[in-house]
């Protein structure tokens, strides 16, 4: 039977997979960034967004993109000043924000435990169309900073003192790669939860990277394994009736281990191949070999 | 015309004075070696003149224009000390090249044919356009030295500041970047560079700063090395003050 014949299980796939496309294309930066935990920061504090926007009956989402970048910029500045006391200032902002949210749903008159769970641990399959569309949008925000801002994003995640010698607007970078870390949070909320987001950012980027020589092309490729990811977490949470969010999450680091030991065995088949037959005309490499999935 | 003027500089971390009070001019066309002990305050001296590290007394100038008022950065090619901390995502030879283009390139503008043959010309002049397409992550330390000197002559920068090019650079990429940088300083370019040891680059420096404990210790001919160090098979690994080697009054 194929789960995709229903409506919801359609506009599930669909969102997943505008997660599936935004979260490892902002997540490429914050890996290059080494801050691949910051989106598990960010995400706490959008429940607090989440909570307000449950007790002012306004839309939840748009009260979490709010809040989520506000949170992102107050984090920014503490990166930015980049002391040792930034470590106790973040704790204090994420389990703020995650208190926050949890007190605030609480007030809020939604007692269900089902309510929180979602917008922790998401829950696709409840997504209705308006959410589609409001996903859609914001989708495409993201998208379109990351992949339009690449040369300037990817100059200031690589080297940010070479950046500022070159004259570019870094504080301004900064703080649109912080807000855009925050869009891509609430996006990714209803398809993984905001406690598995992180998740949708790193682990499809650290599964490209293995195999890919580039900065642009680990992109892509964490883009791809993102969608890919998604959309096989969305059929398997369909038709073993698994938790989504979490079924996503599982599919994606079992591609990540798939992929490191194929290229564990890629190399290995290599290694012995070199010792039997060394080729007289080429001299050593100091290079190590190329990675080739398909052995 | 005055291409770096550095007045009267005082830089101090938490507390520490790591500058006290220093000055420094650099005119078009010259190239200035600033030389001193590890610790010396020289590597803070230049930073402090690209606004990287705050002063706290004193002012500085680029280009006869005060540096808060500056705007030419695209004058300037910068070469750090080394690439930052292995960064976590792989980048090619090319993609850290291409960035060095990015002050000439205009905002949100895709890249212009010339924008693709400087750093053509900046990865032929360090000697590694073969290496373009490989992860910057698997060269030598050598040849990422000079993939971030391709990054800043990418740029085609008027004034070329160094922070220590040839520390723990092998032989060869010594020698490609002496090349690379006679070209430049050929071409009308001036060079500020900080170095422990001159090497190969020796005969391209017209003047030596040498910095001492936050004071500048000499201002003028590169000094002569004195006793052992002066043997050419003297192998300089072992760190040491610049008052050891007494070159200078």
């Amino acid at each position: 039977m194929n789960v995709f014949s229903y409506d919801f299980m359609v506009r599930a796939l669909i969102g997943a997979l505008v997660t599936g496309a935004t979260a490892p294309a902002l997540g490429t930066y914050l890996v290059q960034r080494r801050l691949a935990l910051i989106g598990d920061g960010i995400g706490h504090i959008a429940l607090t967004g989440v909570g307000l926007g449950l007790l002012t009956s306004t839309s939840p989402v748009l009260a979490a993109v709010v809040v989520a970048a506000l949170g992102a910029i107050a984090v920014e500045l503490v990166r930015e000043r980049g002391r040792t006391s930034g470590d106790i200032a973040l704790a204090l902002l994420f389990y703020g924000g995650i208190s926050g949210g949890v007190f605030l749903v609480g007030l809020s008159g939604s007692r269900t435990n089902a309510n929180l769970m979602a917008y922790l641990f998401g829950s696709p399959l409840t997504t209705s169309v308006s959410d589609l569309v409001v996903m859609a949008v914001l989708g495409a925000v993201v998208l379109a900073i990351t992949l339009l801002l690449r040369p300037w994003l990817f100059a200031i995640c690589h080297d940010e003192e070479y950046a500022r010698v070159s004259g570019l607007p870094v504080r301004l970078l900064n703080l649109t790669l912080a807000v855009t870390t925050a869009v891509t949070v609430t996006v990714a909320m209803r398809a993984v939860g905001l406690l598995l987001v992180s998740a949708l950012m790193v682990v499809p980027v650290a599964t490209a990277q293995q195999v890919t020589r580039g900065f642009r092309t680990t992109m892509a490729a964490a883009m791809g394994i993102g969608l890919l990811v998604a959309a096989a977490g969305i059929w398997a949470a369909g038709t073993y009736d698994t938790a989504p969010g979490a079924t996503t999450v599982l599919v994606a680091i079992a591609g990540f281990l798939v992929v490191a030991v194929g290229v564990a065995i890629a190399r290995a088949v290599r290694r012995t191949q070199a010792r039997r037959q060394p080729a007289p005309d080429q001299p050593a490499s100091a290079e190590p070999p190329d990675v080739v999935l398909t052995a | 015309m005055t291409v770096v003027e550095v007045r009267d500089a005082v830089v101090s971390y938490g507390g520490r004075p790591a500058l006290s009070g220093v000055d420094m001019t650099v005119h078009s066309g010259h190239v200035v070696a600033v030389l001193g002990a590890n610790g010396s305050g020289k590597s803070t001296l230049i930073r402090a003149a690209l606004g990287l590290v705050p002063l706290a007394r004193g002012e500085v100038r680029l280009f006869d224009t005060p540096l808060r008022r500056f705007r030419g950065w695209r004058r300037i090619g910068y070469v750090p000390q080394r690439l930052g901390a292995a960064t976590g995502v792989p980048a090619t030879v090319r993609e850290v090249v291409s960035s060095g283009r990015l002050a000439r390139r205009g905002f949100l503008r895709l890249p212009t044919s010339a924008d693709r043959q400087a750093v053509h010309n900046a990865l032929s002049a360090v000697d590694l356009a073969d290496r373009a397409e490989h992860p910057v992550g698997t060269l030598s330390g050598g040849q990422q030295q000079r993939t971030l000197i391709a990054r800043a002559l990418a740029g085609e920068p008027e004034l070329l500041v160094l922070d220590e090019p040839t520390a723990g650079v092998d032989a060869d990429s010594q020698e490609a970047f002496a090349a690379a940088l006679r070209e430049f300083v050929v071409g009308g370019g001036t060079v500020l560079l900080v170095a422990h040891e001159l090497g190969p680059l020796r005969p391209l420096v017209d003047r030596a700063i040498v910095v001492h404990h936050g004071r500048i210790a000499h201002d003028g001919a590169v000094p002569q090395p004195a006793g052992h160090h002066a043997d050419p098979d003297h192998e300089h690994v072992h760190p040491h003050a610049w008052s050891d080697s007494g070159g200078w009054p």
